[in-house]
């Protein structure tokens, strides 16, 4: 087979995964406006997803922050321009880094589990069952995990900047000796509503890849426990992937449009 | 009743059924026997309408559900119960709330819920375990907690996949009493899947036979111990030569 087709069977797989996907996008919508709320679920699943996964969030934006501002403090201080480190930890948080680290420790952590979760219940038949007792898998299982991830995740987010720039604060106040007032005031006085309102809407477009890709690989496990585990890695090789590009893309469309 | 008529199912390129024809009548205990992997399981997923056929028909009290709507389809399942191979009970919930899952979708008041799934699951002989979860189960309870769950709704017709594999013999015996004490006891129809011949002949009004994804007989369980047909003869005498292993 030469390169050109191979590199064709691919693209076509590709646009065939994307397709379903998006498919099961659709009918999350479908099922999530036209059927009733289970609040009950929705909380559990907010409190799997987002309160679990707090410390874990908490921990790799403040090293974060706390690296960030070392790493710009090497160079900001060959030209005397330390005081700029607040700004841009803050900008480099909010914009950048509390989205999308956030986004991949969730990933991880939550996509996995979701995966790992439906694609157990899958092979052993449970999500059958759930059908000829007449539920609806995707209003069961999907909607609930969905609703929390595009929740919980933006919260999280919120979280993450703000300790990251505490991360930031520390280096700056401690190590560098900025004072306290004027690095607070340099944090928050570059910060503008599109900043924050870019990074939370990065948040909720990652929230919808990690719980629609999470749901989605669960859905098609097949062959038992391997079958699991494989899901479980191709759920979140993807999930970052599709992260990773996503930011890509509409970190370009606010830089040109806005 | 049940038609299937003329159904095609492929899985990628390899055809698991061919043209099915079967007809199961209300109030029959149909079981269904062929070799591990013939399509047995699948033929009951088109009948509850899981699985959707390539062509042809799967009709029940004379609507055609393969044209069906999701509603619909859930709708009609409200007739069905089924047991699952492996129980396939929820990890996440309680035997109790199990058993109960169906009734409380349907909005079910908690006290009606909790009186049903006691009587369901002292009629497969499990009293008092609601609150425990399936992980803490043996596998012959897992099945007749299935079961529980399975006639919880007073269901029209049960599917059995497999009711006795993975239980003792004594379990099996067991549930092949319980099937068919839920049979006289609510006058349900049956259609059973297995490959254990004991089971089959004890249960079954009528069994069929599924070969190469067409039913080759069907028959009372007396017809088939005097079979003609060297396939249904070497499947139910358990033979390692004959047709079935010659043909591969």
């Amino acid at each position: 087979m030469d390169i050109t087709s191979r590199f064709g069977k691919r693209l076509l797989a590709f646009f065939n995964y994307m397709g379903a996907v998006s498919v099961l996008f659709y009918q999350t919508l479908f099922w999530m406006f036209t059927s009733r709320i289970r609040k009950n679920h929705i909380l559990d699943q907010m409190n799997k997803i987002g309160v679990s996964s707090l410390p874990i969030v908490l921990l790799t934006s403040m090293f974060t922050g706390i690296v960030l501002a070392l790493q710009s403090a090497y160079q900001m201080q060959k030209i005397s321009a330390t005081l700029y480190i607040a700004s841009l930890v803050a900008l480099s948080m909010t914009r950048e880094l509390g989205p999308v680290l956030t986004a991949l420790v969730v990933a991880g952590r939550v996509g996995a589990s979701i995966t790992a979760e439906l694609g157990t219940m899958k092979v052993t038949e449970q999500i059958d069952a759930l059908e000829t007792l007449a539920a609806n898998p995707i209003q069961y299982l999907v909607v609930p995990r969905f609703l929390a991830t595009v929740i919980m995740l933006p919260l999280l987010t919120v979280y993450a900047d703000f300790i990251g720039m505490f991360g930031g604060y520390l280096v700056g106040v401690y190590k560098l000796g900025i004072s306290h007032s004027i690095y607070i005031r340099m944090t928050y006085e570059p910060l503008m509503f599109k900043d924050i309102f870019s990074g939370l809407f990065k948040s909720v477009i990652f929230a919808i890849i990690i719980s629609i890709i999470g749901c989605y690989e669960g859905f098609r496990t097949e062959g038992g426990a391997e079958g699991v585990g494989r899901s479980t890695t191709l759920s979140v090789v993807i999930s970052f992937i599709l992260i990773i590009a996503s930011d890509c893309l509409f970190t370009a469309i606010f830089y040109f449009a806005f | 009743m049940i038609e299937i008529i003329n159904i095609c199912k492929s899985f990628e390129d390899h055809l698991v059924l061919d043209s099915l024809n079967l007809t199961i009548q209300a109030g029959e205990t149909m079981v269904i026997i062929g070799r591990s992997g013939c399509g047995k399981s699948v033929l009951l997923k088109h009948i509850i309408g899981i699985l959707k056929p390539d062509s042809g028909q799967v009709i029940i009290d004379g609507n055609d559900i393969t044209r069906m709507s999701e509603k619909e389809l859930n709708n009609l399942r409200l007739k069905f119960g089924m047991l699952f191979q492996g129980a396939a009970l929820f990890d996440s919930l309680t035997i109790g709330e199990n058993v109960g899952f169906s009734l409380k979708e349907r909005r079910y008041d908690e006290a009606a819920i909790n009186s049903r799934v006691k009587e369901c699951l002292a009629m497969v002989g499990l009293k008092g375990i609601d609150d425990l979860k399936p992980s803490e189960l043996s596998g012959g309870m897992r099945k007749r907690a299935g079961l529980a769950r399975a006639i919880c709704t007073n269901p029209q017709i049960v599917l059995y996949d497999e009711p006795t594999t993975g239980v003792d013999p004594i379990m099996a015996d067991a549930v092949n009493e319980l099937i068919i004490e839920l049979h006289k006891r609510l006058n349900i129809t049956s259609i059973v899947v297995t490959h254990d011949m004991v089971s089959a002949y004890k249960v079954a009004t009528r069994v069929a036979m599924l070969y190469k994804g067409k039913i080759i007989e069907v028959g009372t369980p007396e017809e088939i111990k005097n079979t003609k047909n060297p396939i249904v003869h070497q499947f139910i005498k358990g033979l390692a030569a004959g047709p079935i292993t010659e043909e591969g």
